[in-house]
């Protein structure tokens, strides 16, 4: 990225937290009323003061542990119910209907559930958790069965395989870069709903602390929580997407593949050089990768 | 009916086998959902025979050569293997496809590779004979690489020797060339013709270039008449325009 890009990004960002300093310190009461939000000021220093203390990071493993937990289950779960639906009919028939009838409900919605069902709130955050990114994976899971090369199957029948041949070696991973994709959005699915469920009834973890800290009118603290659940949602998805980066580094990527336009004019450049033909080369000489600062 | 093949084969690729020998009878092709195609189909094919079948698009090459397979069950009559029915896809019959069939997440070795693996060869003994096959066509360079990283003709030569190395009985190729410019297409028939000596391998091809039936088969099936013509010479280039081989042409071109 070019320096003048990155100096922009890092303006916007200064300009929008020197606009809320603004209104804050003003206490600004236009239609929006800012006299009750804290200041950036405020807020950083609560950051800080939080930073020191065990409270702080025991919420920060809290959450951590359920989102893991609970992803992981979905993740496994979603990708074994999803390949088994779009395989086999029997599974369709028995899975279909459910998945389809639980599938609208928010995974929140569920409180009530899991409170009824589990013997510890803890098992219940997890399970609001597991029950939010178990779907997406499922339904992205069972896309990317669906859709399939179907010769790749047929190819490794014909080489005697058999269906768990055909399972581990066309199935899964062929699937992979549509199950990633659910797990993308289940990861995010899931904070949203381990953050909300602490709120509601948990005992320790980030989203218990933030809402906390609303009810004792502790507003920078409740900027603290906002801050580091991005944070860790920032960290958790990167680390997915990262993963699923590796796992699929087989597809062809666009750097590996210049777009076949400069790629030809590329190729006719070096041929024209190598022919002596030095006329027509600067007409289709390659474009150079940066355009130079101004 | 074949005579061609009988240099013998490198070590790596593993001793001489007989070619299966294919039968329909009376065989009634459906595709997909049970669709009949119109007419039977009654072919022979002897041991370590190439006949190429052609037809207009449509008619049922592919649907053919999945029967045979044992990838769809024929709607009536009978899919045999050396007088014993054809009932699923098997090591026996490989199939070639004109579609990208290598499995793109595979390195070009570990496509090669995974015929070997179905029947639980050694990691080593795999490795030796992938290499071995991937020399015969011409990729030792690119073992490594994956399949997009290759030319559509470097692809098509990949899957070539994957369907060899799982050394299959009968080679169902459905117009493997298909898809190839015709300098790529003409070096692809020189390599097939290579690759097959001394596996003794049956062959099915589908194309429908006529030229190059013509130039492949010990026989000519015309899939739409039912007719199965004897080429006067086959897989010699020279004979492109030996008078037994025009008049054979004209006759297939006039029964398309």
């Amino acid at each position: 990225m070019s320096a003048v890009r990155r100096l922009v990004r890092v303006a916007s960002l200064a300009a929008a937290l020197g606009l809320w300093q603004v209104l804050t310190a003003h206490d600004v009461e236009l239609w929006l009323r800012f006299g009750q939000f804290p200041t950036v000021g405020e807020v950083a220093s609560a950051f800080g003061d939080r930073l020191g203390t065990g409270p702080y990071w025991q919420d920060l493993g809290h959450s951590l542990r359920r989102i893991v937990i609970g992803f992981l289950l979905a993740a496994v779960l979603g990708v074994a119910a999803g390949t088994a639906i779009a395989r086999s009919r029997w599974a369709a028939d028995l899975l279909g209907p459910l998945v389809e009838v639980a599938r609208p409900v928010p995974a929140i919605a569920l409180v009530p559930v899991a409170i009824l069902l589990l013997p510890t709130n803890e098992q219940g955050i997890v399970f609001i958790t597991f029950t939010a990114a178990f779907f997406p994976v499922l339904v992205s899971t069972r896309h990317a069965v669906r859709a399939l090369t179907p010769v790749w199957e047929e190819a490794v029948l014909t080489m005697g395989g058999g269906r768990l041949r055909v399972l581990f070696s066309v199935v899964l991973p062929g699937a992979l870069p549509g199950v990633f994709g659910g797990l993308s959005v289940g990861i995010g699915v899931g904070w949203i709903c381990v953050i909300s469920a602490e709120m509601i009834s948990g005992e320790y973890g980030v989203g218990y602390r933030t809402w906390q800290d609303y009810t004792v009118v502790d507003y920078p603290g409740v900027f603290v929580g906002m801050a580091t659940i991005g944070a860790l949602g920032r960290l958790t998805s990167t680390a997915v997407e990262a993963a699923g980066r590796r796992a699929t580094s087989w597809l062809p990527r666009p750097a590996e593949r210049p777009p076949a336009r400069a790629a030809r004019r590329a190729d006719r450049a070096a041929r024209t050089v190598r022919a002596g033909r030095r006329t027509a080369a600067p007409a289709h000489a390659p474009a150079p990768e940066k355009q130079p600062v101004p | 009916m074949s005579t061609v093949r009988s240099t013998p084969a490198p070590a790596s690729t593993g001793p001489v086998r007989q070619g299966a020998e294919l039968a329909l009878d009376g065989v009634r092709l459906g595709h997909g959902q049970g669709q009949a195609l119109p007419g039977t189909v009654d072919l022979r094919v002897a041991p370590g025979e190439l006949v190429a079948v052609v037809g207009p698009s449509g008619c049922g090459k592919s649907t053919l050569l999945r029967t045979l397979a044992g990838l769809l069950p024929p709607l009536d009559g009978r899919v045999t293997e050396d007088g014993t029915p054809v009932t699923g896809p098997a090591a026996d019959r490989a199939l070639v496809f004109q579609e990208d069939a290598l499995l793109p997440w595979r390195s070009v070795r570990a496509n090669v590779e995974l015929p070997l693996a179905i029947r639980r060869m050694g990691r080593a003994e795999r490795r030796r004979t992938a290499a071995g096959w991937l020399e015969r066509v011409g990729l030792a360079a690119h073992a490594r690489k994956l399949p997009h990283q290759l030319s559509g003709g470097q692809r098509q030569r990949v899957q070539l020797a994957r369907a060899l190395a799982g050394r299959p009985r009968a080679v169902l190729m459905d117009e493997p060339f298909g898809a190839l410019d015709p300098h790529t297409r003409a070096g692809m028939q020189d390599l097939l013709v290579d690759i097959l000596r001394g596996t003794g391998a049956t062959v099915v091809f589908v194309t429908h270039d006529v030229d190059e039936a013509l130039h492949l088969g010990d026989r000519v099936a015309l899939l739409a008449s039912g007719e199965v013509l004897g080429v006067p010479h086959p897989r010699q280039r020279d004979a492109r325009n030996a008078p037994a081989t025009t008049a054979l042409r004209r006759r297939v071109l006039t029964s398309l």
